[in-house]
């Protein structure tokens, strides 16, 4: 079991308990950080996915010098794709957390079972 | 029930793929072709020492541009969503309940300190792990700890668009100029690259880091802002 490995496993489990959390719950809250877990765990498996083992981060310096750097750096286009979906993320649930918010004001409740407006 | 366990068929065919993904992965042993072209092009072509900055701000700048727009529409939105609640949340109702004396102290120490360490943050960008994203919200952090030492403190909403519309339009200013002097939209080229390492240095990363980091500090304080103004209401 390399780190590789096990930082991988972990960011599955993750998605599988956030998704977990969120289909189970009736509370939109509760859904909203099952939501956000799973998350996590999708950047953490894209950061395993682009690391190199033995390698160092990908910032050029005197102990990583210019020469050597394909040979001495892991892969930064996973890094960078994470940064983005960490933002994306936050844009989310922040849209999420607004809706909800909206929803508890207007309709007095987050039990997704007590919103029956749409069902039939 | 069924419903429970329709829920766990699905989680457990979803961990049944997730399970052949994990056994099926080998690491690689090299850099493939477009990670190897940022290992050796990023500091003659942009001078940054930090190669994923480099991606972020010159070599994919547009994804940036457009990314900071959804932050932005994001901003609106929440704002748009909750502004109804806001109408009268201007009136500034009694605290419930002090929030203490160690909070209110510290916030005063420490603010200063959190809003410098995340210009600092956005500053080195390109020479540090740190960038425009990161400080900012370093940023809207300290702005997290003034509400939440006084919840019924208001900011001023024009200040925060302000400074969120300017660093936007000088991002696009400078996209604009790069292609105009230099090779494209967003190159960094258009200011000398500097000395490799040093704080003046990689053209206009630094510069963009800096809008970006006020941008995306002030939207995130914008979407804090409004969330706390309709809490009280």
């Amino acid at each position: 079991m390399t780190l590789q490995n096990i930082a991988m496993s972990t960011g599955f489990i993750l998605i599988l308990i956030g998704l977990y959390g969120a289909m189970t719950h009736k509370n939109i809250l509760r859904m909203i950080v099952g939501f956000t877990i799973a998350g996590t765990g999708t950047n953490l498996v894209l950061i395993a996915v682009g690391y190199l083992p033995g390698r160092a981060a990908p910032i050029l310096n005197a102990a990583v010098p210019i020469e050597t750097a394909s040979a001495t750096i892991v892969d930064p286009v996973p890094q960078a794709l994470v940064l983005t979906a960490i933002v994306i993320g936050l844009g989310v649930t922040a849209l999420m957390l607004a809706f909800a918010y909206k929803i508890h004001a207007t309709k007095g409740t987050l039990d997704i079972s007590k919103l029956t407006d749409l069902k039939w | 029930m069924t419903k429970h366990m329709i829920t766990f068929l699905l989680l457990l065919g979803i961990g049944a793929i997730f399970a052949d993904l994990l056994t099926g992965f080998s690491a690689d042993q090299n850099l493939n072709a477009s990670a190897e072209f940022y290992a050796t092009h990023t500091v003659s072509d942009t001078g940054a020492a930090n190669i994923v900055t480099a991606i972020i701000v010159t070599f994919r700048g547009l994804d940036t541009l457009g990314e900071v727009t959804v932050l932005f529409l994001t901003a609106a939105i929440v704002a748009l969503v909750l502004s109804g609640d806001m109408a009268g949340g201007f009136q500034v109702k009694p605290r419930r309940w002090p929030v203490g004396e160690l909070l209110e102290t510290g916030t005063r120490l420490l603010v200063p300190l959190i809003a410098l360490f995340g210009a600092y943050v956005f500053i080195n960008g390109h020479l540090t792990p740190g960038g425009g994203f990161q400080g900012g919200a370093i940023l809207a952090s300290a702005m997290l700890l003034m509400l939440l030492a006084d919840p019924t403190r208001r900011f001023a909403h024009k200040t925060i668009a302000r400074i969120e519309s300017v660093s936007g339009l000088f991002y696009v200013f400078i996209g604009v100029l790069g292609l105009a002097l230099a090779g494209g939209f967003l190159d960094n080229r258009i200011l000398p690259l500097g000395d490799f390492g040093s704080l003046l240095s990689a053209g206009a990363i630094p510069l963009i880091y800096v809008l970006i980091g006020l941008k995306v500090g002030a939207e995130f304080s914008s979407i804090m802002t409004s969330l706390s103004e309709s809490e009280d209401v």
